[in-house]
């Protein structure tokens, strides 16, 4: 499958596909987005490079093996969720900064925890379309 | 401080790995410094606890379902620690030599210490919960040791007999203990104990009688359960001495020790548990002295010290419990020894069997003595320990008050073959004149002959002490089993007495059985085949029969064909529906046939979506199918977008672009496009399920519009989004805050699913590449109903 206008399409958009999902990702919490949609998007991007030229490069632009991203985000979502434990709360409550950051606004860990739900979802569907792809090759 | 005796056995295994790495041969010893420690540790409850005290540790560990880790030392409970951790000490030294050229040596370390920790929480808790969780321990950590030589087919088999027969036991003892509990009022075995005539009182008595002696029984070997045992003897040595003669086995009859003050002292006890010990002694007995086997002879004299120990427990009087503790501790020590023994004749001789061994005492004279010492300790020749145990046990067979004298002659039978199973094991391998063995042997290295010798000169010193050891160590356990402070005078020599005669007898007739052993074998071979159609088979009929049904209800509802699971899933999802919406009585004209606004350019994009899933059906091409359905849920994106829900519009478009990439990554893999509902019955079927599926939902959507929302939370999530949760975005408060739980469970089950995927496609990729075939995905779906862990077992 080779497409010029595809794959010079992807070459501009991977990087603004993967700015839109980070950004649907800051912005989840008070505006429509959220870690879950981010992390489509941000899979899609990784998808339609491994689409337009292979897997094998669409891998080498994302650099991690994608099950890693799997791991690594349930850690991140689990650790978010234990840090209240730490403070004497239950499981999973809320805790956050008091301090407003620029761009961010407050952070607080179900923020962190939505961080690992974008990691583990760009991780599964890049592992998923990865192997079945890598069947045809 | 007793929890951390405990768990230091589960702590030490997860380092000794590295242990093994830095200590090589060595690494026995340092790991046997644990459960030397725990000993010493134990030894020093010893005095207080022969002066009637207890001790009781707690720790709350689930407060809300009264479960807690509360340990208690007390007479019973000390003595077996003192077994589990002394014994572990030189099973460990001993596996050091045993196994030095074993490349799993280091996994065998860390299970049996896995293994002594878990024995030690048995013994030790005193919470009904935590009891059943370290028995169950047991029982897992035993499968792990069974079946560490993995590689061959009937050490697999046995290990998992092990592990069926005292996991299904286990089973039962769990419904037993709950009941009890329940029944008693507490979760605390010390209470529960407190409370007998209550128990016993209660009509669930004979329920949870039946149930908790189910567990014992299974795990202690009784008759019809004692097949796994001898088939465990596929273990290496070291496991079958610690697990199968001087620990986990007696772990049901501790387990009946410790609950006879709660449910012992009624005649259903004494019938039923001194029947099932009384049969299971002499049948072991019997069978012991026919094998050739070192292994197999010990591991049935074993299930028949088993069945004496359950016997005297049955019979439940003070002599019974003074000769069930006793005897406890002298087979403990006589078996302990003579496995070792076992072991080491093996390791040096090069055999088991005791037909090809002779002369053996002037090779390997260490050994030779340790398993002299030991087997007079087993035929109870006095001044041994095991005399003063013979004696007390026909002290208490004589005074039972049923049937004596049939009890009696029970004990005397097991008792003498017991003796032609020890000459058979200490004499027929190390005497004789010449000497012969498939290889040349030689003594056994320091690490395998200290613990045997140990073990032995103990039984020779525990007999010559036998009154301060009753004062010590039987007294304290009587007490704890009788549930009240009760003394025990132990002596070497009780005058001349009939007792004394019988034991004389029983000698005598153990030496004439060894002495004719070979004829009295050939005349009792033909007995043996009542064993072809004993509970073993049973075992071996009842799973095959699981797995039959198994395979029979899944070719049953695993057609293979994913039409089939649809069109079950939609007619049944659809009439449970149905009826269950029949039952409220919310078909009106309100809720159903009523006007709904519907602007143009809704009402567009429905005949877009319409149209769409309409070409679906009708193209001939997979790639147009797959598009077609991307423009249906474009279409639906769309209607939530003029909904006012942007979350799920972005989610479903986001969505349908990947299940395009998906689908067109899947198609490859699929055999080219079968149409398959050609007939016109199984069209109609199908047009049917569409109709009623789709009708179904438009329904249920028109109900739940228009019935009023009673929903609390709905409010409330939206009030107290930005208040609690810092968030405007409702939808993703819900998501990571409020509901974040439920995210957390699915996105581990996203995870699991990805692995899974990765794991499937990749084990395809393997085996297209060595046969070189194109992957058929549907005659691959019809072989996976034959796909069953595939039982491989051997008959003997």
């Amino acid at each position: 499958m080779t497409s010029v206008i595809l794959s010079t399409a992807t070459r501009y958009m991977l990087p603004l596909l993967l700015l839109f999902s980070v950004f649907l990702l800051l912005r989840g919490h008070s505006e429509p987005g959220g870690g879950f949609v981010g992390g489509l998007v941000a899979a899609a991007s990784f998808a339609f490079y491994a689409f337009a030229y292979n897997v094998k490069q669409a891998r080498r632009a994302l650099r991690i093996n994608p099950r890693v991203f799997i791991g690594v985000g349930l850690l991140i979502a689990v650790s978010s969720a234990t840090y209240s434990l730490f403070l004497g709360k239950s499981f999973m409550t809320g805790i956050w900064t008091e301090t407003e950051f620029p761009v961010f606004g407050a952070i607080g860990t179900p923020f962190i925890f939505d961080v690992g739900v974008y990691l583990v979802v760009l991780g599964v569907i890049l592992t998923i379309v990865f192997s079945l792809a890598e069947g045809e090759q | 401080m007793v929890l951390e005796a405990v768990l230091s056995g589960f702590v030490l295994a997860l380092f000794a790995p590295w242990i093994y790495k830095v200590g090589r041969g060595a690494a026995g010893w340092i790991l046997a410094l644990l459960p030397i420690g725990i000993f010493i540790y134990f030894a020093t409850f010893v005095p207080p606890v022969a002066e009637g005290e207890t001790f009781v540790f707690a720790q709350t560990w689930v407060p809300s379902i009264d479960i807690s880790l509360s340990f208690n030392v007390d007479g019973l409970s000390l003595l077996f620690a003192m077994i589990i951790s002394g014994v572990g000490a030189l099973v460990i030294i001993y596996a050091g030599g045993y196994l030095a050229h074993d490349r799993d040596i280091n996994r065998f370390y860390v299970y049996i210490l896995m293994f002594m920790a878990s024995m030690l929480g048995v013994v030790l808790s005193d919470n009904v919960i935590t009891i059943f969780i370290f028995w169950e321990l047991t029982s897992i950590t035993s499968f792990m040791l069974i079946g560490y030589y993995h590689e061959k087919p009937e050490s697999r088999t046995a290990a998992l007999q092990a592990l069926l027969v005292t996991g299904a036991g286990g089973l039962a003892l769990m419904a037993g203990l709950v009941m009890m509990a329940l029944v008693g009022g507490s979760w605390e075995i010390s209470e529960l104990l407190n409370r007998g005539d209550v128990i016993t009182g209660s009509s669930l008595y004979v329920p949870i009688l039946i149930l908790v002696l189910a567990g014992a029984f299974t795990k202690s070997a009784q008759f019809p359960f004692h097949f796994w045992l001898p088939n465990a003897m596929a273990a290496p040595t070291p496991v079958s001495t610690y697990l199968h003669s001087a620990t986990m086995v007696k772990a049901g009859i501790y387990l009946m020790a410790r609950f006879s003050p709660a449910l012992g002292g009624t005649q259903t006890w004494t019938v039923v548990v001194t029947s099932f010990g009384a049969v299971t002694m002499l049948l072991a007995a019997h069978m012991a002295w026919q094998k050739k086997d070192l292994k197999q002879i010990l591991a049935y004299s074993t299930v028949s010290a088993l069945g004496i120990l359950t016997m005297l427990l049955g019979v439940g009087t003070h002599a019974a419990l003074e000769a069930a503790l006793v005897f406890l501790v002298v087979h403990s020590m006589y078996k302990g020894g003579l496995f070792m023994v076992a072991g080491a004749v093996d390791h040096e001789a090069g055999t088991r069997d005791i037909a090809l061994l002779s002369g053996l005492r002037k090779a390997m004279p260490i050994t030779g003595a340790a398993a002299v010492l030991a087997g007079l300790s087993m035929s109870g020749i006095p001044p041994f320990f095991g005399f003063v145990g013979k004696e007390l046990i026909y002290e208490s067979t004589t005074e039972f008050d049923m049937s004596a004298i049939l009890l009696t002659v029970f004990a005397f039978l097991t008792n003498g073959l017991t003796i032609t199973a020890a000459l058979l094991v200490a004499h027929k391998p190390f005497f004789g004149s010449k000497l012969s063995a498939p290889k040349h042997p030689h003594e056994a290295p320091l690490t395998m002959w200290l613990g045997p010798v140990t073990l032995g000169t103990l039984g020779l010193l525990f007999g010559l002490l036998a009154g301060w050891v009753g004062e010590f160590l039987i007294a304290p356990a009587v007490s704890a089993v009788q549930h009240h402070q009760t003394e025990v005078h132990l002596a070497l020599w009780h005058g001349f007495s009939m007792i004394l005669l019988l034991s004389l007898v029983t000698i005598a007739f153990g030496v004439l059985v060894y002495w004719k052993h070979e004829v009295l074998g050939r005349w009792f071979a033909p007995s043996n085949v009542i064993s072809k159609w004993g509970p073993e088979q049973w075992y071996f009929w009842s799973l095959d029969g699981m797995l039959g049904f198994g395979r029979w209800q899944t070719r049953l509802l695993q057609s293979g064909y994913l039409r089939n699971y649809l069109l079950i899933i939609i007619f049944s999802t659809v009439g449970l529906g149905l009826y269950t919406l029949s039952k409220y009585n919310v078909f009106s004209q309100n809720t159903i046939f009523r006007p709904i606004d519907v602007t143009s350019y809704e009402f567009m994009f429905m005949a877009l979506i319409v149209a769409s899933a309409f070409v679906v059906t009708q193209v001939r091409s997979r790639l147009a199918a797959v598009a077609a359905l991307g423009v249906v849920g474009y279409g639906v994106a769309i209607i939530f977008v003029l909904d006012g829900a942007p979350d799920l519009a972005m989610t479903q478009f986001s969505i349908e672009t990947l299940s395009v990439i998906l689908l067109v990554l899947v198609l490859y893999r699929l055999p080219r496009f079968i149409q398959f509902s050609r007939s016109r019955p199984k069209k109609i079927t199908e047009i049917t399920a569409a109709l009623a599926g789709g009708g179904f939902m438009a329904l249920l959507v028109l109900l739940v519009t228009a019935l009023p929302a009673q929903s609390r939370l709905a409010p409330y999530f939206a009030e107290n989004s930005y208040k609690l949760a810092h968030g405007h975005n409702v939808v993703n408060v819900i998501l990571v805050d409020f509901r974040g739980f439920d995210t957390m469970g699915e996105i581990t089950v996203l995870g699991i699913a990805a692995v899974g995927v990765f794991g499937l496609l990749k084990l395809r990729l393997d085996k297209t590449r060595q046969t070189d075939t194109p992957p058929d995905v549907l005659t691959t779906q019809h072989q996976s109903a034959d796909v069953f862990p595939v039982m491989e077992r051997e008959q003997s």
